[in-house]
């Protein structure tokens, strides 16, 4: 039998929908990939100075991101033998959330909504996955548990 | 060395004098002061990058930039005709390695080097061409554009083959870096480092000229230009606006205050849709004088059409302001192109042939249909030629108006409010072309000193004080300063890429083949 999947959207900020996934991972015996994503597009604009930083930029926030944020979230979730993997990944959140569950065949989405005014304006990653997500999408309100 | 502190006060000195010396003379002599002080010392260095071949008065650095861009044209067979709809799929990413997210794309690479060259050189160096060089020097100009395109080609896929990458992530590319080490690859170890010297100290010249005292220049008269002209209290006090505009730019690239630079990048690009949509409002509301303006263009660039220097001024005047504007084979661009992430550096190559035609082919163009089309260019009704006057040396023009506050008239005939929209667009324009050129310069300047914070501040501290010197300058002797700077660039960067030019061609074909084989694919 292969493997079933939860993947979640961690913003480093929504422990409810981390902990929602994780429960129902240990329920259904899933491995739960966490995914944090570094919001880029390559169509912004930059300096001249940040082009020739680029690269140390990315590397260095690809690093403190692994080690502030994703490590953290992992660490806390591998508990009573539940299978936790991760990733940091560049782009837009939306897009790259539903690349990874392609990816990993996922079978479910979970993903947090803040419900600030500027999400509600602009559109969340919780909205654009549930606009355009193949794969069902668990959305998880702010202080769920 | 100089130590940078020391420097520093050097600089307040100086800057403390003039300040003082207007307590005692009028504010014009400072202006003309600075004039006379600065032109004495650059003209020699202009009179020899533009001294005419013997008996003729074809300045034979114009006919270097039109072997260069021919030859690269004929050699690499035509790219910017075959190669530009594999750009533009490049520049949409169409095939950037998803592994790549976050680091340098085409685009970024490729706007980054667009806000350093769209600058005054599209706004006020055109009607610099069309006054001077009469209609006909915008057919030369495009022409120089469209085959420019190769010469961009060249230098940007050297620029990222040859890019220094440091084990801290940064990277450092741009002539220096090819000529050093690609001659020594060539087995010209020695010359490769001459010339890379000799484009280091050219580039720094460049820096300070074209892209620095140019465009502090022509902000200052487009100020002027809106806030009185002559009745101005900025008038003949450049200095002034110098010294505020050296202040804001001190802010940034010694102060750090990035928010600025990263406004007026990320504003630019805006404004130069506004200002392209704007020049399309002029020709689409004057529809019915198009063919006459083309008519104009075409007739001018082999006739003349009453300008003193002819046909051959009309091409002198369209090579020199498109080679100014875009900086096709002079080597700068390459510098911001370099820092893009890609395994190919022949796809920059690719993307960075799109700069001149963005660049020279569609915003210079514009401008030059909207100066001619508005009529500010004086016309002897009885012949249909245009009139001379040669005290200015240029067509005459209505007000004996000249630079940025002759395409403001232009503009303004059509649009009424559009000067004060112009010389925000001006300031911005520049500004962005002041922080990227000063960048380029300090990349060649930490080339001859190294890598230090007391050589980076000595440079921006200079930098700072020339910006004072180009917006108290006389537009003439500016403008001579900053081209014969530029093209002493070019002059060693094309010597370099016609020796460099085979490993071009390698890159190219072995990418080219393997993109027909299918084994380089577009990421779906």
């Amino acid at each position: 039998m292969s493997e079933t999947v939860f993947v979640v959207a961690y913003d480093g900020t929504d422990e409810g929908a981390v902990t929602l996934a994780a429960r129902h991972a240990a329920k259904e015996g899933a491995r739960l990939h966490v995914v944090h994503v570094l919001e880029w597009s390559p169509y912004t604009f930059l300096t001249p100075q940040e082009l020739a930083d680029r690269h140390r930029q990315r590397e260095a926030d690809f690093a403190r991101a692994t080690d502030t944020v994703l490590a953290p979230v992992l660490e806390r979730t591998r508990v009573g033998g539940l299978t936790v993997t991760g990733e940091v990944r560049f782009g837009n959140p939306t897009d790259v959330v539903i690349e990874v569950a392609k990816e990993q065949k996922a079978a479910l989405v979970f993903a947090g909504r803040s419900g600030t005014l500027s999400a509600r304006v602009f559109g969340s990653v919780a909205s654009g996955l549930a606009q355009s997500s193949p794969i069902p999408v668990v959305i998880v309100p702010a202080q769920s548990r | 060395m100089t130590p940078p502190r020391l420097l520093r006060r050097e600089a307040f000195l100086v800057l403390a004098a003039l300040v003082a010396s207007s307590s005692t003379a009028s504010a014009q002599s400072i202006d003309e002061t600075i004039n006379a002080a600065v032109a004495a010392v650059t003209s020699p260095f202009v009179a020899f990058i533009f001294a005419p071949f013997p008996g003729t008065t074809f300045p034979w650095i114009v006919l270097w930039l039109i072997t260069g861009a021919t030859i690269f044209t004929l050699y690499f067979g035509f790219v910017q005709l075959w190669a530009f709809k594999h750009a533009i799929d490049l520049v949409k990413g169409d095939y950037s390695d998803p592994k790549h997210a976050g680091e340098v794309s085409h685009f970024q690479a490729l706007s980054t080097a667009l806000s350093g060259t769209v600058g005054l050189g599209n706004i006020a160096g055109v009607t610099v061409a069309v006054s001077v060089g009469g209609p006909g020097a915008t057919f030369w100009m495009i022409l120089a554009g469209l085959t420019g395109m190769a010469s961009k080609f060249t230098e940007c896929t050297l620029g990222v083959k040859y890019r220094n990458e440091y084990p801290n992530g940064t990277v450092s590319g741009g002539a220096m870096y090819y000529l050093s080490k690609g001659l020594a690859e060539r087995g010209f170890p020695g010359a490769g480092r001459v010339m890379a010297v000799f484009f280091a100290i050219c580039c720094i010249m460049g820096a300070f000229g074209g892209g620095n005292m140019f465009q502090a220049n022509q902000v200052h008269a487009q100020i002027v230009n809106v806030t009185g002209g002559e009745a101005s209290f900025l008038n003949e006090r450049g200095w002034l606006t110098g010294l505020v505009m050296a202040s804001i730019v001190f802010l940034v690239i010694v102060g750090g205050i990035k928010s600025i630079a990263n406004f007026a990048e990320k504003i630019v690009p805006f404004m130069a849709v506004l200002y392209v949509g704007s020049c399309l409002a002029i020709l689409v509301t004057n529809y019915d004088r198009i063919f006459w303006a083309v008519g104009q263009i075409l007739e001018g660039a082999f006739t003349g059409l009453g300008v003193a220097g002819g046909a051959v001024g009309a091409l002198i005047q369209g090579f020199r302001r498109a080679t100014f504007s875009n900086e096709a084979g002079v080597g700068s661009a390459a510098i911001a192109h370099s820092a893009v992430r890609t395994n190919e550096p022949v796809t920059e190559g690719f993307v960075s042939l799109l700069e001149p035609f963005i660049d020279t082919v569609v915003i210079c163009t514009m401008t030059a249909l909207v100066v001619i089309i508005t009529g500010v260019l004086e016309v002897d009704p009885a012949t249909g030629s245009y009139v001379w006057d040669s005290a200015a040396g240029r067509i005459a023009t209505e007000g004996n108006l000249s630079g940025v506050a002759l395409t403001s008239l232009a503009f303004s005939k059509e649009i009424y409010w559009f000067p004060y929209l112009l010389a925000l667009a001006v300031v911005l324009f520049a500004f962005s072309t002041m922080i990227s050129w000063s960048y380029y310069g300090l990349k060649a300047w930490t080339y001859l000193f190294g890598e230090s914070a007391g050589a980076e501040t000595t440079y921006n501290v200079i930098f700072c004080i020339f910006v004072v010197i180009g917006a108290a300058m006389n537009l003439g002797a500016v403008i001579d300063f900053a081209d014969a700077s530029l093209f002493a660039m070019a002059l060693v960067n094309i010597t370099g890429l016609y020796i460099l030019m085979p490993v071009v061609k390698r890159e190219m074909t072995s990418y080219w083949s393997r993109l027909a084989s299918g084994e380089i694919r577009k990421v779906t």
